[in-house]
């Protein structure tokens, strides 16, 4: 509170503060707690829900069956975030050094796909790796294959729709941490006698790991999460935990397990924010 | 990286890390660009064939006229957006003001609730917005919609205004209250006129979240409320068809307008 200046303003807080409490708190927070509660539940038969204290659901994931979506969804995720890196960073590092007078240009070319949806973003590539989709016919005629290949439902054609979807969200934090960079700090190290390669990585690299870290941050846990690529990309061989949760939820409707699975997917954001918080600062958070 | 490959490289080549670097960097904008064009390509192609170029046409934009189901969600889409922008912003707006204005206990969990809405999986809001809705008893359908994308918009509409309040300068608001305007006229006078870019632009980012989202609308709508990307997701499920290049294009088209507009706004106006 300001002090001062009279009740007035406490007033006026309260009355700023008091749609967002209701609403986030309401429809965001409460909701949380519930499938936090329900993930110690035990799920009947005819998917109604008793609340305790019920491991199981967590335990659960240790079945060979779930345990397998699992791992196949960190791999996925992890794949998804390396080369998510490995195309966004050259971009973004082009973009801030060498983009010149077009770098507001190509900075909007990367926010025009990030706020595309990624529903149709998927549909553009369920028609590109489609049975005689153009990716078959391109291979077709560069002769690397004779007959149409099974490009779509594998594990690759979900890695590729997330990877096209994500990539943004890669490039544009990276894009915030190098922006913030002095390049003198480059010209001094150069001065210095470092090649190139050592100025980028002993200088520049390391100076923009917040937006690094960050970047995978925004890209890997949607993807640990992402139900509508393998959906569409993945088809029944392609199962991820998305893909599980919404199962639990919609099907099979054993609310409880997919409470757990959910609350773990928070869970793992939550780990995430504090592996940043400590490795970058809270102060920066609001870059993310 | 295309920056250590390169690196190595520059001691005996020149300028060839610089290419490689401009060639990497084209080839990746055109990942981002070529599938969406393909996709708009394809939706003009005069036959129901959609990898295979035939001729020029605007039938399937006519089929997506003549589709009842189409239009229904496009305006159950208008109406979720356009309730759950006016609601967000003028919710994200208050927070926004209260968040850079005021310091009071329970800040720093204001500001963390705030972007852990923003990053949450959607996956988990709309799994849990489900099960608030069903323990709850409300009937799925439009009216939960319209709540659970208000609850996604408020953050994003709180941040893009929160950035146009901390530029601002407060001795305009100082001197209007010097000159005897009470906080709500100061604010009406003031306050709002000076941050409108920063409103408006949050306005169209919630309009354009609302409109293009699909994962959280999934769990909470109910039969018969289906809104654009619903009918898009049930479409592809149904089988690949021009029609729903063409409905892409209309969406894509619409949200590439919004975005550059919003981001028009903000640039004029910090220019000005």
């Amino acid at each position: 509170m300001e002090k001062g200046k009279g009740g007035g303003w406490s007033l006026g807080l309260a009355g700023l503060l008091s749609p967002v409490t209701l609403w986030l708190g309401l429809f965001f927070m409460v909701p949380l707690l519930l499938i936090l509660a329900y993930s110690f539940g035990t799920s009947g038969v005819y998917g109604g829900i008793t609340l305790g204290f019920n491991p199981g659901n967590y335990l659960k994931v240790f079945d060979p069956l779930y345990l397998q979506i699992i791992v196949r969804t960190l791999v996925i995720a992890v794949t998804n975030t390396v080369l998510c890196l490995l195309l966004g960073y050259p971009l973004a590092y082009f973009v801030t050094f060498k983009g010149g007078r077009r770098k507001n240009l190509l900075i909007l070319m990367v926010m025009i796909p990030f706020w595309t949806s990624l529903l149709l973003r998927a549909y553009a590539w369920v028609v590109i790796l489609g049975g005689n989709g153009i990716a078959n016919r391109v291979l077709q005629f560069l002769h690397i294959t004779d007959h149409p290949l099974d490009l779509i439902f594998t594990p690759q054609a979900v890695t590729m729709g997330m990877v096209y979807s994500y990539l943004p969200f890669m490039v544009l934090p990276l894009y915030a941490a190098l922006e913030k960079f002095d390049p003198r700090l480059k010209e001094a190290a150069q001065d210095l006698g470092a090649s190139r390669w050592h100025t980028f990585w002993q200088v520049t690299f390391p100076l923009s790991m917040p937006g690094v870290i960050a970047g995978s941050i925004l890209v890997f846990i949607p993807s640990a999460g992402e139900f509508v690529i393998p959906n569409l990309l993945g088809g029944a061989r392609t199962v991820l935990v998305g893909n599980l949760i919404q199962q639990q939820f919609l099907q099979a409707r054993d609310w409880a397990f997919g409470s757990a699975l959910a609350v773990m997917l928070a869970a793992l954001l939550v780990g995430a924010i504090m592996f940043y918080v400590r490795k970058v600062g809270a102060e920066k958070l609001e870059g993310v | 990286m295309g920056e250590s490959k390169t690196g190595r490289a520059h001691k005996g080549l020149g300028k060839l890390p610089d290419r490689a670097l401009l060639l990497l960097t084209a080839l990746v904008y055109m990942f981002l660009y070529a599938p969406i064009l393909v996709l708009v390509f394809f939706s003009f192609n005069s036959t129901k064939n959609t990898q295979v170029w035939t001729g020029f046409s605007l039938q399937w934009y006519g089929a997506l006229l003549h589709d009842q189901s189409v239009l229904d969600a496009f305006r159950t889409s208008m109406i979720v957006g356009v309730t759950a922008t006016a609601i967000s912003t003028v919710i994200g707006t208050f927070t926004a003001l209260a968040l850079t204005r005021h310091r009071f206990r329970g800040k720093t969990f204001a500001d963390s609730t705030i972007y852990a809405a923003t990053v949450m999986p959607e996956i988990v809001v709309g799994v849990s917005l489900l099960v608030f809705f069903v323990a709850a008893g409300l009937q799925l359908g439009i009216l939960t919609i319209i709540i659970a994308h208000v609850a996604f918009c408020i953050s994003f509409v709180t941040i893009v205004v929160r950035a146009r309040l901390a530029g601002m300068d407060r001795s305009l608001e100082e001197a209007a209250q010097d000159l005897g305007a009470n906080p709500v006229e100061t604010f009406l006078r003031v306050t709002l006129p000076l941050i409108l870019p920063g409103v408006m632009a949050g306005a169209l980012l919630a309009f354009t979240l609302s409109v293009d989202d699909f994962v959280i609308t999934f769990f909470v709508s109910g039969v018969g409320s289906s809104t654009l990307p619903l009918k898009i997701y049930s479409m592809i499920k149904f089988g690949v068809s021009p029609v729903i290049n063409a409905l892409s294009t209309v969406v894509l088209v619409a949200t590439m307008v919004l975005i550059l507009g919003g981001s028009r706004i903000l640039i004029r106006k910090e220019n000005a």
